[in-house]
């Protein structure tokens, strides 16, 4: 069976597992028995059925947004990775989302 | 939850995002999670890969960026904790995009950096919903 590897934030939804062996024969097969295997990814692998768009899926040194995306044939010597792709930005105070609470009353720690 | 980092790792932070400014900076955070907290005992800069002309108000890693520290966390027997990056004269606090691109589990360090002056740091992590970031206590020792 091919292999997936789980980035380290998605870990905490594969009881700490690292590699994930999946059933398949296309990158879209593999990806849909591992959301099965490990329901909670799919909330932050997909969106509408389609991968996040920060979400990359490389089988070794190759992404396969260059290959043939979701069905690129893959085989069962096959390793594959989910690698976020890291992204952060500022915008006007009016558009930011948090509902968390800053640490009130306090200065900022240095 | 409870964020752990040296003084002289969160002074090298703001040594690199004054030094960034007027556009992002940012880098991966290595540590270690036990019992709820989490202790940073590493940073690494990762250059700043969006378009130069958008490095003002976006940040971006390459993803070989991340395969070659995960890499290099699993082998040092430490964890990919979070990432930090800048906010340029704007508050310590998560945008939307930041949340469109984020991470459950991952410790989201934000700097305000004012007129190029590190002012602000802060401690967020991505609800498992994907709804909102919460704020977490950043203890600096």
């Amino acid at each position: 069976m091919a292999k997936i590897r789980i980035p380290t934030p998605l870990r905490a939804y594969t009881e700490g597992a690292s590699d994930i062996e999946v059933a398949g024969s296309t990158v879209g097969e593999a990806l849909g028995n591992l959301v099965e295997q490990h329901p909670d990814l799919r909330l932050h692998l997909f969106q509408d059925d389609e991968l996040r768009s920060f979400v990359n899926i490389f089988i070794g040194d190759e992404d396969i947004r260059f290959m043939q995306g979701l069905d690129t044939e893959i085989d069962a010597a096959d390793s594959l990775r989910i690698i976020p792709s890291i992204a952060g930005g500022n915008q006007p105070r009016s558009h930011q989302s948090f509902r968390g609470k800053t640490i009130a009353g306090e200065e900022a720690p240095r | 939850m409870n964020v752990h980092l040296s003084s002289e790792l969160q002074g090298k932070i703001f040594e690199q995002m004054e030094a960034s400014y007027p556009n992002e900076g940012g880098g991966f955070l290595l540590g270690e999670a036990q019992d709820g907290a989490i202790t940073i005992l590493d940073i690494i800069e990762v250059e700043n890969t969006f378009a130069e002309a958008e490095q003002y108000h976006r940040y971006a890693m390459r993803p070989q960026d991340w395969m070659r520290l995960e890499d290099e966390a699993d082998e040092r027997g430490l964890s990919l904790v979070g990432y930090y990056h800048s906010h340029p004269d704007s508050p310590a606090i998560p945008s939307e995009y930041d949340r469109e691109h984020a991470l459950p589990n991952f410790v989201y360090v934000i700097t305000a950096v004012m007129m190029a002056k590190a002012s602000d740091m802060q401690v967020w992590r991505l609800r498992a919903d994907r709804s909102a970031f919460d704020s977490g206590r950043l203890s600096i020792t």
